[in-house]
């Protein structure tokens, strides 16, 4: 039993990273890394509700009938997102102006209803959460990683700490919409390159 | 600002999918040919653009008398998802051709961001019924642009595959394609603002 809530926990992280592996949550994924803060912010938001509607829906789902099951799933998904979005507006509204229109699109992000569908719905309420914590968990380091490099890259700076200086040139490519792609693209080969995939 | 300049920012320079990262999982997943890429694109445009005059009445007509803003993000998704069924259902009875052509897309539109991404927006900024309609047809104008080149791209892609590096083949050299057209869309900014 314990090792499979190992398992179900570590999963996420690395053998079924959901941006490396699953290239699922994209949007946000491309679009809010401009910096290694942001992408820490998202991730966090993002783990919050991929493990609370996780919980829930496990808790509530032998109650709805299957063929409603997917409209009940996005109800709860976006209550939760709701609820993150006017506390992130009240406590952190620096970063909630920074994320923006990302906040609220939580909501469709195939990794929640992916997993509520994949696993939530099969699974007890304590192993759900471990695997929302997991998912949630690797999401954000994969955010991490991406903010971190595009912000070493093309700002010269690491979570606002600003290495270079005033005369260094960063890459500026790397804080723009094609950095985005170069910068996950690189990643996702080194990923490849390591665990061995497309053998 | 007009609505000539809302078309050609939303299409050219601001595209959706290339510069604000909306709909990126259509954009990578159903982009491999051009004649599904074409199909996407259209039944894009067409819920988007019902969906923006579905959201904006129920936003201004329902929740705003009632003081119920903050429920947005709940209602939209909903109002997007049953819609997207009622478009279903309408097209499969009374026009099968169509059906044939946009069917299978469809149930893929209720998670393409930019549909609930878009709504949001145009509530946002605040736009009049017209104007977030036109809004909206814009940017789905530019979804199907992008998609639509990024098809053609990959078409020619598969020829070299076997001339790449293994950790290259599958997501990274999509990625890099898109990096690619992105960067040629960034010539375009500058006009307009």
């Amino acid at each position: 039993m314990a090792s499979k809530s190992i398992e179900n926990l570590t999963r996420g992280i690395f053998k079924e990273n959901p941006v490396f592996v699953m290239m699922l949550g994209m949007c946000p994924t491309l679009g809010v890394t401009t910096s290694m803060a942001n992408g820490i912010g998202m991730g966090l938001a993002t783990l919050f509700v991929l493990a609370l509607s996780n919980m829930a829906i496990s808790l509530v789902k032998n109650l709805i009938p299957a063929m409603v099951r997917i409209p009940c799933y996005i109800v709860i998904i976006a209550s939760f997102v709701t609820i993150i979005n006017l506390l992130m507006e009240a406590y952190l509204p620096a970063l909630h102006a920074q994320l923006g229109i990302y906040i609220p699109l939580i909501v469709v992000n195939c990794i929640i209803l992916g997993r509520a569908e994949a696993f939530a719905s099969k699974n007890n309420i304590w192993q759900s959460l471990l695997d929302g914590l997991g998912m949630g968990i690797g999401f954000t380091f994969a955010l991490a990683l991406l903010g971190g490099i595009r912000e070493v890259l093309g700002a010269g700076s690491i979570l606002g700490w600003n290495f270079i200086g005033e005369e260094g040139y960063p890459i500026l490519l790397f804080v723009m919409p094609p950095g985005a792609f170069l910068a996950l693209a690189g990643l996702i080969m080194i990923y490849n390159k390591i665990s061995g995939a497309n053998k | 600002m007009s609505l000539t300049m809302i078309f050609i920012s939303a299409i050219l320079v601001n595209n959706i999918v290339l510069s604000q990262f909306l709909g990126i999982c259509p954009f990578l997943g159903v982009s491999k040919k051009i004649s599904t890429a074409i199909g996407m694109g259209l039944a894009v445009m067409f819920v988007m653009t019902i969906a923006s005059i579905a959201t904006y009445l129920v936003y201004y007509k329902l929740l705003v008398p009632h003081g119920l803003e903050f429920m947005n993000t709940v209602v939209f998704i909903l109002v997007i998802a049953s819609l997207v069924q009622m478009v279903e259902i309408i097209i499969k009875k009374t026009s099968p051709a169509l059906y044939q052509a946009l069917g299978i897309f469809l149930p893929l539109i209720t998670t393409n961001c930019a549909v609930l991404g878009i709504a949001i927006l145009s509530i946002q900024k605040e736009y009049s019924l017209i104007y977030s309609v036109c809004f909206s047809l814009a940017n789905a104008m530019g979804f199907t642009l992008a998609i639509i080149i990024f098809a053609g791209l990959r078409e020619r892609l598969v020829y070299s595959t076997a001339s790449m590096p293994k950790a290259v083949r599958g997501a990274p050299i999509v990625l890099i394609t898109a990096a690619l057209l992105s960067l040629a869309f960034m010539g375009f900014s500058g006009i307009g603002r």
